[in-house]
């Protein structure tokens, strides 16, 4: 490979420090990324496309930037991949969907162009599942991506490709979003830092909708310092998304301890239907807490069983909506159909949809249909309402709630695809946070062994609105006492 | 009771059958709001501009582009809501109507469904009469879709996402008059306020009719809606015409034929209605909260400070216009029938001090120069000159620099050249001769051979030295005082002959 030879073994802080303090160049990363996507990503499709002379003629204005003393950003040289379905002028934005094949947005998104202020360069758009409805890739219209650790099994969904990225060492972070747990529960399967922020801490402008109250752009990054630092750089208010919290950028904690923090742990996720494996494995994350200063409370959170119905009225209903606008007039293939605008609209949606989006759409079209409306959406709304106050409860008496990302490790790709609720059920421990807006991390905490592979383990801590920094800090220090979110695959022939 | 006796009865009797059948008229009326930008978006929007050309990626419903309510937009609501004497909710907030059609970029509308910004309120009527508003809600405009090139179907997005009020009224109009006064008195308000043009060739003012009949001491009927209305008076025909189609529906026996509930479209060249849609096709437009719009409370401060700035309304300026200028109810309804024409003329009388004097040269010499297609100003805006030039040219009137029909001259003079009052009378001499020497040189002579007049004037018929105030000012250029041209006459006449 070519490129500076140590660059899958740093992460986007020391990658940055190592650019920027000259012992290697914009340029040397950038080559290295590439290189190491061009041999391996034909085996994990985690990119859709990949943005070569882009990003080497970006890498090279920065070299010469920083050559010439200009002042350099916090993420000077670092590539970066984001989600499809994230809007930057002129890239192809297609959502994993036939409907924007070939769709590239007139304008760039905020948090995208936040990090190319900070010198951060966008190397390509990775593969997900269509308009991120899905928790294994599979749903995509052009590719499953597939899990660095076992290359028969999924990394987890929707942001497939992006996780897949950082897990394979291609980039040090990039983006994804998360609705109901896209960016959480992947980076459980595929042992990396994924965070979903409190709703309204980063920009929704230039992020495809799904459902609307749901969706936050989250991050993948290999070390929770990472995270620490791309929040930094995208959270924050903005004029263009009227959901977006009117706050200062996220901060940090300095603190390097849990001592004296109190866990929650609720009872409601160690039930049936938790791998004995993945629990072991959680248990002993949280025993570790302990012995690093915290002390753990029991809690119940007695709604938890209604989220996964709840999530699927809402997040439907607002679905069914939000791609009302893929009609073929604007842009998009476009089929004739009958000749006629409702022909030429059914055949463009008929054509360009996958299956498990006209079941969501369909889905959502009848929650929101007069005569069902109240017994649905309404009520699903006030649902949510419970679980919402379920956490707030909980926060009353603990700083935290800790838990298992996902009930199962990395599943096989095919295994669920038949299987639409068991598909939905992957997510039961992700959507009530995201119900409820809550922050929540996955971090690496261990692994189970399946079918002679090791397969990673997440740890998921959850936090009360808008404490992203202390779940975040929570974390570090965690990753900081562990080895975990240092072990990488070991895809034949090409481990570290 | 005989009919010449009665105040005039509602109602239209059928000529077949003697009923007296009583029309229920409710009014829907969309305006376009005049603001800077798009209600949730900052593009701005011009009537007639090239297609597509003011469009950004929210009002062309690009993907992962979100709305941004326009506060400005909101204000003006608010003050329109003032003016109509409507409550506003302290909380509101923005709902989806979804359908598809080509002009709706999103494929859903951002309207308000349960909670509108604006309850109540309504218009007061000549007669007195006030007809009801439910509700006023704020929703954005949709694109526009131009069917009439071959078999294509072109789009432009430019009027996507203009901000629209919608005002529903309550079913309170019984006659197609006071339904085409109602349209009058609200677009007058929104004018007034600055809320809108009301243009409904410009499609800034849009009405939607419904209409039912039922004999007089009934219960009300199945109601229809009329669409596709382009001008008052096609609200007028429209409604004329579908009051009696249902009418005649029902005496025709036929249960067949009875008016269903529907909406019909309208066609002024035929002046009927046909069948648009019934009620099965009707949508179902699964309305649910705007997620990307969180709901808002209007801080009483906000929507105090906006009625505050609410402009007196043209009703309460006719009202004063009588009781304090003591003009005429017609007079003040000329006056009033624009807010810059109301304020013009109070500028001028604050200038001028000469209330009857201002209403008479604005009703009369100002409007009708503007109407006068050799005249370049075509509205009370376009004038070339300042209520400050025309108080001037009543003070030259007044105080007989010049005569009154001189004055008309000048006026003329300043629509032509924009010059002031006094510049004109001094380059075209026109200034009122009150010289004794001069008026007199002229009166005698007026008098040479006018034996018949000055042996009536001494006979004591003093009236019939009019018959000589012509020539004098024929001779004077229309410059003479008429006043002294009167008084010396007399004197010679009296004195001399
Ligand atoms: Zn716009």
């Amino acid at each position: 490979m070519s490129g500076f030879a140590d660059y899958p073994k740093l992460d986007a802080t020391s990658l940055a420090d190592a650019i920027v303090s000259k012992r290697t160049s914009a340029s040397a990363v950038v080559e290295a990324a590439l290189a190491r996507i061009a041999a391996l990503d034909p085996r994990l499709s985690a990119f859709h496309t990949v943005l070569g002379d882009a990003a080497r003629a970006r890498a090279r204005s920065l070299d010469e930037a920083l050559a010439k003393g200009e002042p350099t950003g916090r993420l000077h040289g670092v590539p970066f991949a984001l989600k499809s379905n994230m809007c930057v002028e002129g890239v192809e934005t297609n959502c994993g969907s036939k409907i924007l094949a070939g769709y590239r947005p007139p304008y760039t998104a905020p948090f995208v162009q936040r990090l190319l202020d900070e010198g951060a360069v966008l190397v390509g758009m990775t593969h997900m599942d269509e308009f991120a409805m899905g928790s294994s890739g599979e749903n995509s219209a052009y590719a499953a991506a597939r899990n660095p650790w076992d290359l028969a099994r999924t990394p987890g969904g929707s942001s497939s490709g992006s996780c897949a990225a950082v897990a394979a060492r291609f980039v040090p972070f990039s983006l994804g979003s998360d609705t109901g747990g896209s960016v959480r529960q992947p980076a459980a399967l595929a042992g990396i830092v994924g965070f979903k922020p409190t709703y309204g801490r980063i920009t929704r402008y230039g992020l495809v909708a799904f459902g609307s109250s749901l969706d936050q752009v989250s991050p993948f990054t290999r070390s929770s310092r990472d995270m620490e630092l791309v929040m930094s750089v995208i959270s924050g208010a903005d004029e263009h998304d009227s959901t977006c919290l009117d706050l200062a950028p996220l901060e940090p904690e300095r603190s390097d301890s849990v001592r004296g923090l109190r866990l929650g742990v609720p009872k409601e996720y160690f039930a049936s239907g938790l791998d004995a494996d993945v629990r072991r494995e959680v248990e002993a994350a949280i025993g570790k807490l302990v012995e690093l200063g915290a002390t753990t409370v029991p809690i119940e959170l007695p709604h938890t069983e209604y989220a996964i119905p709840t999530y699927y009225v809402v997040a439907t209903a607002e679905a069914s909506s939000n791609l009302a606008r893929y009609d073929g007039i604007r842009y998009g293939p476009r089929k004739p159909g009958d000749g006629s605008l409702q022909g030429m609209i059914a055949a463009t949606r008929e054509a360009g949809f996958g299956p498990e989006v006209k079941r969501r759409i369909l889905l959502g079209t009848y929650v929101l249909s007069s005569g069902y409306y109240d017994a649905w959406y309404v009520r699903a709304l006030k649902v949510r309402r419970l679980i919402r106050n379920d956490f707030d409860r909980a926060f009353e008496s603990v700083d935290l709630v800790v838990c298992p990302t996902s009930p199962t490790a990395a599943f096989k790709i095919g295994e669920k695809a038949d299987d639409p609720v068991a598909m939905y059920l992957s997510d039961v421990m992700t959507v009530p946070t995201s119900l409820a807006g809550l922050p929540a991390v996955s971090v690496p905490c261990g692994f189970v062994s399946l079918e002679g592979k090791r397969l990673p383990v997440g740890l998921q801590i959850i936090g009360p609105s808008l404490a992203d920094a202390r779940v975040l800090r929570a974390a570090r220090v965690f990753e900081s006492a562990t080895k975990h979110q240092a072990a990488i695959y070991s895809l034949e022939g090409a481990g570290a | 009771m005989s009919p010449t006796t009665s105040a005039p009865a509602i109602g239209v009797v059928s000529k077949k059958t003697g009923v007296r059948w009583i029309p229920v008229i409710g009014l829907e009326v969309h305006c376009q709001l005049k603001t800077e930008t798009k209600l949730f978006c900052s593009c701005r929007y011009e009537f007639g501009a090239s297609p597509n050309t003011l469009t950004c990626p929210v009002c062309t419903a690009q993907p992962g582009a979100l709305p941004v309510l326009n506060r400005e937009a909101l204000a003006l609501a608010v003050r329109v809501a003032g003016a109509l004497g409507a409550d506003v909710a302290a909380r509101t907030k923005f709902d989806r109507k979804n359908y598809f059609y080509c002009d709706l970029p999103k494929g859903y509308q951002i309207s308000q469904y349960d909670q509108p910004f604006c309850t109540g309120g309504g218009v007061t009527l000549a007669s007195g009469k006030r007809v009801r508003l439910v509700r006023i809600h704020l929703e954005e405009d949709a694109g526009k879709a131009i069917h009439d090139r071959g078999d294509m179907t072109l789009v432009d997005l430019n009027r996507a996402g203009v901000p629209l009020i919608e005002s529903v009224t309550h079913a309170d109009m019984q006659t197609s008059d006071e339904a085409y006064e109602y349209l009058t008195a609200l677009k007058e308000i929104l004018q007034y306020v600055g809320a809108s043009d009301c243009d409904m060739e410009k499609g800034s003012l849009r009405c939607d009719v419904n209409v039912s009949v039922h004999p007089e001491g009934e219960g009300w009927r199945t109601k229809v809606e009329l669409k596709n209305l382009n001008s008052f008076k096609n609200v007028k025909d429209a409604i004329e015409h579908e009051i009696e189609r249902q009418i005649e529906a029902y005496e025709s026996g036929d249960k067949s034929k009875f008016p269903v509930q529907e909406t019909r479209l309208y066609d002024a060249t035929t002046q009927t209605t046909r069948t648009m849609r019934s009620k099965e096709d009707a949508h179902d437009y699964r309305y649910f909260p705007e997620p990307d719009l969180v709901p808002f409370h209007l801080d009483p401060a906000f929507v105090e400070k906006q009625r505050s700035m609410l402009p007196e309304l043209p009703a309460a300026r006719r009202a004063r216009y009588q009781s304090q200028f003591g003009l005429s109810a017609y007079d003040a309804g000329v006056l009033t029938s624009s807010r810059a024409l109301a304020d013009f003329f109070e500028t001028t009388v604050k200038l001028s001090g000469n209330p009857k004097e201002s209403a008479n040269w604005i009703a009369n010499g100002v409007l009708a120069n503007l109407s006068d297609p050799a005249i370049t100003a075509k509205s009370v805006d376009e004038l070339p000159f300042r209520a400050h030039d025309l108080a001037e040219l009543i003070e030259l009137v007044a105080n007989q620099t010049i005569h009154n029909n001189v004055g008309r001259t000048v006026l003329r003079g300043m629509f032509e050249s924009g010059k002031s009052p006094r510049q004109i009378v001094k380059e075209q001499g026109l200034e009122q001769v009150s010289d004794e020497g001069q008026l007199e040189s002229w009166c005698r002579e007026a008098l040479v051979g006018k034996d018949k007049v000055i042996a009536d004037v001494k006979a004591g018929k003093t009236k019939a030295v009019a018959a000589l105030m012509g020539p004098v000012m024929k001779a004077s250029k229309g410059s003479a005082n008429p006043q002294k041209v009167q008084e010396i006459l007399l004197r010679i006449i009296q004195t001399e002959l």
